[in-house]
């Protein structure tokens, strides 16, 4: 039988905020345990909790930007349950009247276009985390996370395969990171996503059971926990038995996802709206304001980079998948005065190569824009070729000195006097009687020694195209 | 000296005709020697000593401010850093607050001497005072009864002049309800005038704390203290704060009194209808109107609070689980066993009951039934008040069926003791400032006229109330034995 | 309405709370009084009623964003049961 997988996408994005969403504490990563949970975030007796303007902020400039409905009136909800890493037995979140409504969002999977539905986008806190190493059979609860605001996006069921879920998880990641509303740092958890996911016959209309995967923390594992779970689905039900629904755990290290437990239990979460928050009003303005604060999406900016500079469909999306790197890209281009063409060989070329080989990402560049841009402007002016520029290049990404110093005190500036060339070119061609000769006779190919020997004597630093162009003058058949 | 309000005792202070060294330990002493009241949990009598010093420190600087050097006690439910705060229950009961509660910052600020922490039912959950992990409270009038509750410490220790102030909170008349059974003035404010940060919650959107003293002048210059806005507390209402005292003695020609009708049925005896309609007499006679009114919905304030209250006490109450602070079990096997057992040994009775009814009444299937439909009757009994306050300056009626019943006498009846609350737990609902004051005695036992206001109008109420101590003496008796 | 002790032993799972084994029968009684109480609630038509969450129709105020609040572990952790390494100890968490 052909079958269909069908999975839902709910991403948490921690909000890129300094404090907490409901306490004074900062959100900082990394910090001693429990030295960044307050009174607050510790649930102690007495303490309540005030809303953080600017989680709300991030949450609406998330949902103009995916042209989503947003509530009026949004009410915070307690989620009722028993876990070390959630100090009040309730989590603040919100249940029937979430900040963002439904939106929706385009990928591109193998050159196609398909647009996903986003359910929904709500606002609540975080858990803490429990630690299972080194306590003689206990656990540590650090509870520095409990309280860093999130945002939870939720798809609807719209992606048929593991490749769907990471397009779809990386478009989100880029727009989290294009409006600023989340660092998109997987490895520390600010990013992460649960993926719900069945199986049904092809054709089929109603849904089959469905398995929550809890906790993907890269888009590798996404792809392989959702691979491994449709196998893992279908291979129950043509062995005649069938789908629980449940929470299952993927694990990396073994390439397997298993049931976690600890949630089987029947949960009943007893939402009820927080009598300790008030209904949050979102008004025209604030709406109004958070499309004032959003900037050019990575679909505009995409369309843009190939009307304006000419880039194809590939080039564009390497140069728009993060705001930093399509930024460089445009302060090179602006910088430089160079042609579109040149910077983009540059940037996709010999940049992302070299950042690529360290494993740095844009903003990590040990060449900022300005000194990049040096370098191209000598290479338009034909101060130097290509092939020297290669070895300025390795000198900027090893040094602080700019293009100009490097080319100065290395003297590798192109001989542009045609005298001093024609010099060279005479010499060579009295030198080397022989292969005058042989080209003469029509042996095309020894054009290129004569280029290399001219080369050499310049060490490289006679323009190519003057001297072809004079050579070809001299040897004239 | 025990005897003087917080008004005349802070002339005396200023005067200098004894120090609030002097004043502090005098009531010290009366905590001990009236200990079997078993008003206290804890007394702090070496903080209160300190802060007495500092105190007669700032009134001989000539900085004292009315409550400075004043001996106050705050109910248990208050945090207050480095000292016990057990919220009458076993499960604080090894808590030391890391805090303090905006009240309790405030009177600190105000220069007032806490005296220590006062018994109540357990997380303010009863109306007798018997739930207390820490035993009973006595009436003062009657030791075979009870004080009332939740605040039933605070109502006991006024009006046994242990201490001339003291802090209670109203979930759904635990100021009010103590107050009345205790023959003393009680205040709960609008919903939103006091902070409730640092108080810790019963149930959240009902919760707010008040004064609780012997005269209405002395509720005033408390609540002066305790309202106000704290941007700690997301429901704080952030409204200036009047003068309170200022017009305590402003005429009450053409105050138009509302007599809900549904207050005089036939929960209500006739001895207990004749003392509110002989306080109503006297309002008259002060050329107060007086205007039957009916708020045909208020019969539902106890099924709609005994939803929504155990609803959020069930969420309220989750925290207390044996992990950061509070009671943990023995040698827990695992991680269930530890919050399961915790949480069985930590409260008592009353508290699981309450947590076991809102758990049911939000769980699936339940909602909407349970819960959504209390809120809608909030709402109408909300609508109810809403109508009638606007067409009468102050409501007016009984705070409790009977005066106080006996020690034992509900305890085994959780209903019967719910249903005592009938006339004060509306005003909750509803969010409404409320008063309860001293008017007369039904078997030698004090009993209560209560007064409902508009929205944020504390200092009518205070005026109308102090008009009528003008006039009468209910509230200058002391219980035999309290002299 | 009335409860069973089945389902309040039901209830109290879900809160986590611990009832001694001869009080479920009690609790069961007393509870079934409690919703008999509420029942009348039901004959309310409260069909075009909007439900009343808070006293006051209030907006939640919104704070600024910025740390106020410090490294307190200390004192915090003076209240703990069990506590090593600035961690909370519990019994092992399953996943």
């Amino acid at each position: 039988m052909e079958w269909e997988t069908v999975i839902g996408l709910e991403i948490h994005a921690q909000l890129a905020t300094k404090s907490k969403i409901f306490s004074g504490a900062s959100t900082a990563y990394g910090a001693e345990p429990n030295t960044q949970a307050c009174a607050v975030d510790l649930g102690l007796p007495g303490v309540l909790p005030v809303l953080n303007e600017q989680a709300m902020h991030l949450a609406l400039r998330f949902g103009v930007a995916i042209g989503a409905e947003i509530a009026p009136y949004s009410v915070f909800s307690r989620k009722n349950y028993f876990y070390p890493d959630l100090p009040k037995g309730y989590q603040i979140s919100q249940f029937e009247l979430p900040i963002v409504g439904q939106g929706v969002l385009d990928i591109e999977v193998e050159g196609e276009t398909k647009r996903i539905g986003v359910t929904r986008a709500h606002l609540e806190e975080d858990a803490g985390k429990s630690l299972h190493e080194d306590f003689q059979g206990l656990s540590g609860i650090d509870l520095n996370r409990a309280g860093t605001p999130l945002l939870e996006i939720v798809s609807e069921p719209d992606m048929r395969s593991a490749k769907e879920a990471v397009a779809y998880m990386k478009k989100i990641h880029t727009l989290v990171r294009y409006l600023g509303i989340c660092d998109g740092n997987m490895q520390e958890g600010s990013f992460r996503c649960d993926a719900n996911v069945s199986v049904r016959p092809k054709g089929q209309a109603e849904f089959g059971i469905r398995a929550e995967i809890k906790n993907l923390n890269s888009f590798r594992f996404v792809e392989k926990a959702i691979n491994h779970e449709v196998e893992r689905q279908i291979d129950r039900i043509e062995s005649g038995l069938s789908v629980v629904q449940e929470t299952r755990l993927y694990d990396s290290d073994l390439d397997e996802t298993r049931s976690m437990r600890s949630k089987e239990e029947a949960n009943d979460y007893r939402y009820f709206p927080d009598p300790d928050l008030l209904p949050v009003v979102i008004t025209e303005a604030l709406i109004e304001q958070a499309r004032g604060e959003l900037p050019e999406l990575p679909d505009a900016k995409k369309l843009r980079f190939k009307e304006q500079y000419g880039v194809d469909e590939e080039t564009a999306v390497l140069l728009t998948h993060s705001k930093d790197m399509a930024d460089y890209y445009e302060a090179v281009i602006s910088a430089s005065g160079c042609e579109a063409k040149l910077c983009t060989n540059w940037v996709t070329g010999h940049l992302a190569g070299a950042l690529n080989k360290d494993g740095l990402d844009i903003t990590q560049s040990p060449i900022g824009h300005a000194r990049f841009a040096g370098l191209l402007a000598r290479i338009a002016d034909n101060t130097i070729s290509g092939k020297i520029a290669k070895q300025v290049f390795e000198a900027l990404w090893n040094s602080d000195q700019t293009a100009d110093e490097i080319i100065d005190q290395k003297g590798l500036k192109q001989i542009t006097d045609s005298g001093a060339i024609e010099a060279i070119i005479d010499e060579v061609i009295a030198n080397n009687a022989g292969q005058v000769e042989q080209y003469l006779s029509g042996k095309d190919k020894v054009f290129g020694f004569f280029v290399g020997q001219v080369m050499k004597l310049t060490q490289g630093k006679a323009n190519p195209g003057e001297v072809n162009a004079m050579l070809k003058a001299k040897l004239k058949r | 000296m025990h005897n003087q309000t917080i008004a005349e005792l802070a002339k005396g202070l200023q005067a200098r005709e004894f120090s609030s060294q002097e004043l502090t330990t005098a009531h010290l002493a009366r905590i001990k020697q009236h200990s079997a009241l078993n008003c206290f949990i804890t007394v702090t009598e070496v903080e209160a000593l300190a802060q007495a010093k500092i105190a007669d420190q700032l009134i001989s600087d000539g900085k004292a401010g009315p409550l400075t050097g004043i001996p106050l006690a705050h109910k248990d439910i208050f945090c207050t850093q480095g000292i016990k705060t057990s919220c009458g229950s076993k499960m604080l009961d090894n808590f030391q607050a890391p805090y303090n509660a905006t009240v309790i910052e405030r009177f600190n600020q105000a220069g007032a001497v806490t005296l220590g922490k006062l018994n109540m039912d357990e997380f303010a959950m009863g109306s007798s005072n018997e739930t207390s992990f820490f035993g009973p409270v006595k009436n003062p009038w009657d030791h075979s009864a009870v004080p009332g509750g939740s605040s039933g410490g605070s109502a006991c220790a006024v009006a046994a002049r242990l201490a001339v102030g003291a802090t209670g909170t109203d979930t759904g008349g635990s100021i009010r309800q103590p107050a009345a059974f205790c023959g003393i003035t009680g205040l709960k404010p609008t919903y939103g005038r006091v902070s409730r940060y640092g108080m810790i919650a019963f149930a959240s959107s009902l919760d707010q704390g008040g004064p609780m003293t012997r005269t209405v002048e002395d509720a005033a210059l408390m609540l002066q203290t305790m309202a106000g806005f704290d941007s700690r507390d997301s429901t704080s209402v952030d409204k200036p704060v009047p003068d309170y005292s200022k017009g305590l003695n402003d005429s009450l020609a053409g105050l138009k009194i509302g007599l809900p009708k549904e207050f005089f049925g036939d929960n209500l005896n006739t001895q207990m209808a004749q003392v509110v309609e002989d306080a109503v007499a006297e309002y008259t006679r002060l050329g107060a109107e007086v205007v039957e009114v009916s708020m045909p919905n208020i019969n539902l304030s106890i099924p709609a609070y005994y939803i929504i209250a155990p609803a959020e006490c069930s969420a309220n109450l989750s925290r207390f689980d044996g992990v950061r602070y509070g009671h943990r079990c023995e040698a827990p096997e695992d991680l269930n066993d530890l919050y399961i057992r915790s949480r069985g040994e930590g409260f008592g009775s009353e508290v699981k009951r309450r947590i076991l009814i809102g758990t049911y009444a939000l769980s699936t299937g339940y909602y909407d039934a349970y819960y959504l439909q209390a809120q809608k009757i909030r709402r109408l009994i909300s609508d109810d008040f809403k109508k009638v306050l606007s067409e009468v300056d102050v409501v007016m009626g009984p705070v409790t069926p009977t005066p106080a019943f006996g020690l034992g006498e509900k305890s085994g009846d959780p209903i019967e003791m719910y249903l005592s609350d009938m006339y004060t737990i509306a005003v909750n609902l509803a969010g409404l400032p409320a008063l309860s004051i001293p008017a007369g005695f039904v078997d030698q036992k004090p009993v209560g006229l209560q007064i409902i206001g508009n929205y944020f109008e504390e200092a009518r109420l205070l005026n109308v109330a102090h008009r009528y101590q003008q006039e009468t003496d209910w509230h200058q008796q002391a219980p035999a034995g309290i002299e | 309405m009335a409860l069973t002790t089945e389902e309040v032993n039901k209830i109290a799972y879900l809160a986590r709370l611990g009832i001694d084994e001869q009080d479920v029968d009690s609790y069961a009684k007393e509870l079934s009084g409690i919703l008999n109480l509420v029942e009348q609630m039901s004959s309310v038509n409260t069909e075009q009623v909007t439900p009343m969450a808070h006293p006051m129709d209030q907006v939640q105020r919104l704070r600024v964003d910025e740390v106020t609040e410090g490294d307190q572990r200390a004192l915090f952790q003076a209240q703990a049961p069990d506590v090593e390494a600035g961690l909370y100890l519990v019994p092992k968490v399953i996943d």
